[in-house]
Order: structure tokens, then C-alpha cells, then sequence
């Protein structure tokens, strides 16, 4: 019943997307973009709002399908698998999670559990909670309310839901956005390390720049739905690349190796 | 390290323990305050029958319709004679069996249904005021019932008076249900689609209702409106059965979905990447609850409020895990529309109110002070 190479769990994912095309009615979003990403690997998809960074995510995610092109994981077509295959495989951090009713952290969490689990969840699925939510440090969250929290910790409760699926790719869109600076490289370095540790694949859409210089592997700066640079941070963060893309005149010098990033003024 | 670590697990798996724990212990204190309750209200009523009696009332024509049925098992060649014979007056046993005991039962059943139906809304809807009557069902069923009340038109050419207004109020009822998923299932199933949508029918519905009200005759437009208030007077057993059959066909269904409706409130995108299609789950889940609340509203009308502050106060106690919120606020349902029918009969005895009434007075001071209770952003 399983195609992918998923339950394996070998940790040595590679995912790859290939001539991805995808419209929103008439309205093109997406245009024949392709990424490779490696297990322990950090992808940072960067672009100005509306350049198909959500997009491509949901479409890696099957939340959308591309009209054309493919997504593979370890050569394994994701179109072909099924949502739940998909969701053994793949754990995906939304920008906003909209919580009506009030939900313990812990339950939240165990949300995550839902691909594996059958109605009743077993000691097991609760054990991986546990692990999860300790590996995050969040333990001390688990009984509180979820709306109650900061948005700080919310975030780390999304991303250990997003861990207890123990996906072999884990997708973040906007990672940082609402956090402060504090929050924003905890987070940062809480992903960093769980690539490296656990061998995950992870891709963020990001909008600072700076943190997309110092914690991503790769790059991929997207514009109007198509790939305008890709590379190492060194490489595609330069002037004339954000000069194009944002239209914005910008310093880029480095620090101990990593692109810093001083936007000037709009041009 | 690894010591601090264990012990900080092992609390925290204490701490859930304990909460699950006080989930089954609210679930069994709410069979328990149901099976009082029960026992209280075959006792109560206009009719002077003592408590003795209205017990040995029920124990007899249980225990000899039992017997009845042993003997029929075995073709009539034996005879048994195991039933007592507490010398009730027939009279009282028809008051207690075929009166009150249908009514009790049938609070329960409609009280859990609409509970029920309440919390699934709820859910999909992703909207803490959405009610088994958010999406127009009650309106479609009282047009359905006026329209045999006052033209006399029955869908189903029935003749039973009865027959003809309860099954015309479950057709539209569940046609407003078909309505809302048609629509909704080609404009992408959002929340906000299938509410605005419902909303828009509740008002067709109930312009129609008044329009037939306007150019109806004076006593049975009045017979129509209270056909409106939910009332519980009319119950029998053969509703109670047929509100029952709809129920258990219904209800497994939507607790196997227990948790898909924990991942919906996450939002329909992650949902999705939990692999729950939130689209289809929303759609079979509304009509699902639909047909639920058509089930108890076509013989009982619209009883309001229990389907929307039942879910609310269970929340409250034992949290939003559907898993455990399901079957504890249709207990809870049924234990507080039970409560109100059975006030409802005694507050202004001998004259009975309809409990559509009284369960607004009931309700809304109790979830008033569980608002104020609580210091939450949220409650």
C-alpha cells in the first residue's frame, strides 16, 4: 500500500520539484519552477509578496496540484500518493493557524499524530508527543491553553505538531513573521538544528532577508512565479539581484562569512 | 540530564492522564445526574400517581411486555407468569408508560441529537455561535410544517395529520441541507460560504412561512406558530423510535470523524497536510448533523439554545477534544433538555410550557455564569 519511501524513515530524504506550473484560474502563480533539496539541507524560497512563495509550498504539499510539472520525494511522484501518505511524509507550518476554541498545547501536538494514528491513540502516539514537545522545551506549555500563548511559543507548538507527524520534509511558510528578535533566531536555530540532527528536509518561505543569509543553505528567490536566482546565500542575495526583484537599492557586505543585507530605498 | 528529562515527561504525562481522567469521571457524573433525572421526572405530572405507583407502574408493564415477547418467542406453548401485579389503576399505567415515559425519553434523545448536531457545527463551521440551526434547518422545517397546517398540502399524501406535518417539516428540512451542500460544494466549502448561504435560506424559508401565515385562516396559523415552539407534549413512542433509528444511523459516522473535526479547527491548510480532506469531511459532517437534527426537530420543533450552549459548557469543563467532547455533550444535551422539560411541567402545574421556552431561561443563566467564571480572552 505504500509507495514512498516515507515509513522507511531513512533520513535521507531528497526532495525534488520539477517544471512546477500552477494558476489560480486564470491568474498564473507559478511558472515552471524547479528546486532540489537534500536531506540536513536548509531552503530559504525568498521573493516579493505575491511572487508564489505560499503557492509553491502548498504545491510541494499537495494542499494545491500543479497543473504541470511534479513534485518527487526520493523519485516518488507525490500526485500519485495519498493525502494521508503525503502527511506521514511532509509536516507543513502554516503562516496563521486560526484556533476558534480554546486547545491545550498538548492536544494540538497530538494533532499531529493523526496520519499514524487509528481512533484510539496508543501509549506510543502519546510518548511522541511527550518527546516532541521536550525536544522543542515547550514541556513546560503542555496543559496551557494554545490561544493563551505568545506568538512566539505558538510558533514552536505549530512547528512540534508539524514534528510529531515525523515527516522526512518539513515545510514552514513565514516561519518568523509575528516573533521578535529573540523568538525569530530561536526558531531560526531550532530549524537549522533539526535539519542537521534528524535529517530533515526543510523549506521556508521567508521575508527577512537576513535571517534567509544566515540560517538557509540554499536560496531560491523567486519573482512574478518564476525562479530568478538560486544558489548559496552568497551567491543570490546580491544588489543587483534584490535591485531587480524588489526594486529596492541595497548594501550587501558580510559578516564572519554570511551576507548582510542594508536595504537602502525603493527605486 | 537525562534524569531531569524523564521526570519532566513523566509529569507532563501525569498531568494528561489526569485530564482524561476527568473527562470520564465528567461523562460518568453526567449518566449518573441523567439516570436521576429520569427517575425524578416518570414521578412528576399533573395526574395524582404517587411515586410508588409511577415506579410500580413502569416495573410492571416492562416486566409483561417482556413476558409477552418470551411467550412469543416460543410460538405461545408456554405460559409464564413471572410479570407482578401491583394493582395499578390502567388508567395511571397509561399516564406513566405511554405519557410521561415517551416524553422523558424523547428530551433525551432530541436533547443529545441537537447537542450533538450543535458541536459538529461548531466544528466545521469554525464559529462559536453556530448552532444545528445556523444553516436554516429549523426555518425549512416549519415552512415544511405550515404548508400542511395551513394549505393542507402534505408531501408525502398523507391523510394522518401528524404524519403529513412531521414528514413535510424532515423533506424541507433535509432539502435545505441538500441546498446548502449543492451550493456550497461548487463554491469551495468554506465556513464562510455554507453559513452566509444558510443564513440566506433561513430567510427565504421563513419569508415563505409568513407569507402562507399571511393568507392563512387566524386558528391554524396560530396552530403553525406553536408547531414552532419546540415542545415535547406530542412525543410518543413510535416518534421517540423513528427520532431514535435516525440518531443511531447518524451518530457513528460522525464520532469516527472525531479526529478530523479536532484537525479542522487547525484551519483547513493544515488539515490538509494532516491528510484529512477538510472539504469533504466539512460536507458529509453538515449533512450528517442535518439529518440528526431534522430527525428530532420535524416531530418536536425548534428547540433552541440546548444544540448551541451545551457544546459550550462541556468545552468549558473537559476541553475541545472531539474524541471525548461528542459523546460528553450529547449527554450533557440530553440531561439539560430533560432537566428543562421536566421544570417546564411543574414550574406553572398544571399548565405545561413548551420547553423551548424554559430552556432559554435555563440555559442562559447558567452559561452566564460560566462566562463570568471564567478569566479567559476566549470565554
Amino acid at each position: 500500500m505504500v509507495t514512498s519511501g516515507c515509513d522507511a524513515k531513512t533520513g535521507r530524504m531528497k526532495l525534488r520539484v520539477k517544471g512546477v506550473t500552477f494558476s489560480y484560474g486564470s491568474i498564473p502563480a507559478l511558472n515552471d519552477v524547479s528546486i532540489e533539496v537534500e536531506a540536513s539541507e536548509v531552503l530559504g524560497i525568498v521573493g516579493p509578496n505575491g511572487a508564489g512563495k505560499s503557492t509553491l509550498l502548498r504545491c510541494i504539499n499537495r494542499i494545491l496540484k500543479p497543473q504541470r510539472g511534479a513534485v518527487l520525494l526520493d523519485g516518488a511522484d507525490v500526485s500519485k500518493m495519498s493525502m494521508l501518505e503525503v502527511a506521514r511524509c511532509m509536516g507543513y507550518v502554516p503562516q496563521n493557524s486560526p484556533m476558534v476554541f480554546p486547545t491545550t498545547v498538548f492536544d494540538v501536538v497530538l494533532m499531529g499524530r493523526r496520519p499514524h494514528l487509528s481512533w484510539r491513540c496508543s501509549a506510543d502516539d502519546i510518548k511522541k508527543v511527550l518527546e516532541v514537545l521536550e525536544a522543542l522545551r515547550i514541556e513546560g506549555l503542555a496543559m496551557r491553553d494554545f490561544t493563551e500563548l505568545s506568538g512566539g511559543q505558538q510558533q514552536k507548538v505549530l512547528i512540534a505538531r508539524a514534528l510529531a507527524q515525523e515527516p522526512e520534509v518539513l515545510l514552514l511558510d513565514e516561519p518568523t513573521s509575528n516573533l521578535d528578535v529573540r523568538h525569530q533566531l530561536e526558531v531560526m536555530e531550532l530549524l537549522k538544528t533539526l535539519a542537521a540532527e534528524r535529517g530533515l528536509v526543510v523549506v521556508m518561505a521567508i521575508h527577512d532577508l537576513n535571517l534567509a543569509a544566515r540560517f538557509a543553505d540554499k536560496i531560491v528567490m523567486l519573482n512574478a512565479g518564476r525562479i530568478f536566482a538560486a544558489g548559496k546565500p552568497t551567491d543570490v542575495l546580491i544588489p543587483k539581484n534584490i535591485n531587480k526583484v524588489y526594486g529596492v537599492d541595497a548594501v550587501v557586505s558580510k559578516i564572519s562569512g554570511k551576507p548582510f543585507i542594508l536595504p537602502l530605498k525603493p527605486v | 540530564m537525562g534524569g531531569v528529562e524523564v521526570a519532566a515527561e513523566s509529569r507532563v504525562r501525569e498531568l494528561y492522564e489526569r485530564l482524561v481522567g476527568k473527562k470520564f469521571a465528567f461523562i460518568s457524573g453526567t449518566l449518573l445526574l441523567i439516570l436521576v433525572l429520569v427517575g425524578v421526572a416518570v414521578t412528576i405530572g399533573s395526574a395524582n400517581i404517587t411515586i410508588k405507583q409511577a415506579y410500580a407502574a413502569v416495573v410492571e408493564a416492562t416486566l409483561k411486555k417482556v413476558e409477552a415477547a418470551v411467550e412469543s418467542l416460543f410460538l405461545g406453548r408456554i405460559d409464564l407468569h413471572f410479570a407482578p401485579d401491583f394493582n395499578i389503576p390502567s388508567k395511571y399505567e397509561t399516564i406513566v408508560c405511554n405519557i410521561r415515559l415517551p416524553r422523558v425519553f424523547m428530551a433525551l434523545v432530541v436533547g443529545a441529537v441537537l447537542a450533538l448536531a450543535g458541536t459538529v457545527m461548531q466544528a466545521i463551521l469554525r464559529n462559536p455561535l453556530a448552532s444545528p440551526f445556523t444553516i436554516g434547518i429549523s426555518s425549512a422545517a416549519g415552512f415544511g410544517a405550515a404548508l400542511a397546517i395551513i394549505l393542507g398540502v402534505s408531501l408525502t399524501r398523507s391523510t394522518i395529520w401528524t404524519v403529513a406535518v412531521a414528514s413535510n417539516a424532515f423533506v424541507f428540512a433535509v432539502l435545505d441541507a441538500l441546498l446548502i451542500y449543492g451550493l456550497s460544494r461548487r463554491k469551495g466549502a468554506t465556513p464562510e460560504t455554507m453559513i452566509l448561504a444558510g443564513i440566506a435560506f433561513m430567510y427565504l424559508w421563513s419569508g415563505m412561512t409568513s407569507f402562507l401565515q399571511y393568507v392563512g385562516e387566524e386558528h391554524a396559523v396560530k396552530e403553525a406558530l406553536f408547531w414552532m415552539f419546540g415542545d415535547l407534549t406530542k412525543a410518543t413512542w413510535l416518534k421517540l423510535g423513528v427520532t431514535s433509528l435516525i440518531a443511531a444511523a447518524c451518530i457513528p459516522y460522525l464520532v469516527l470523524r472525531a479526529w478530523d473535526l479536532n484537525v479542522l479547527m487547525l484551519g483547513d491548510e493544515t488539515a490538509k497536510s494532516l491528510g484529512v480532506d477538510a472539504r469533504r469531511v466539512r460536507l458529509t459532517s453538515m449533512l450528517f448533523a442535518s439529518l440528526l437534527t431534522a430527525g428530532a426537530v420535524c416531530f418536536v420543533g425548534t428547540i433552541g439554545f440546548v444544540g448551541l450552549v451545551a457544546p459550550h459548557i462541556v468545552r468549558m469543563i473537559i476541553g475541545g477534544d472531539h474524541r471525548f467532547l461528542l459523546p460528553a455533550s450529547s449527554l450533557f444535551g440530553a440531561a439539560l433538555l430533560l432537566a428543562c422539560d421536566t421544570a417546564a411541567r411543574t414550574v406553572l402545574a398544571p399548565e405545561i410550557l413548551p420547553v423551548g421556552i424554559v430552556t432559554s431561561f435555563m440555559g442562559v443563566p447558567l452559561f452566564l455564569y460560566l462566562i463570568l467564571r471564567r478569566r479567559r480572552e476566549y470565554w
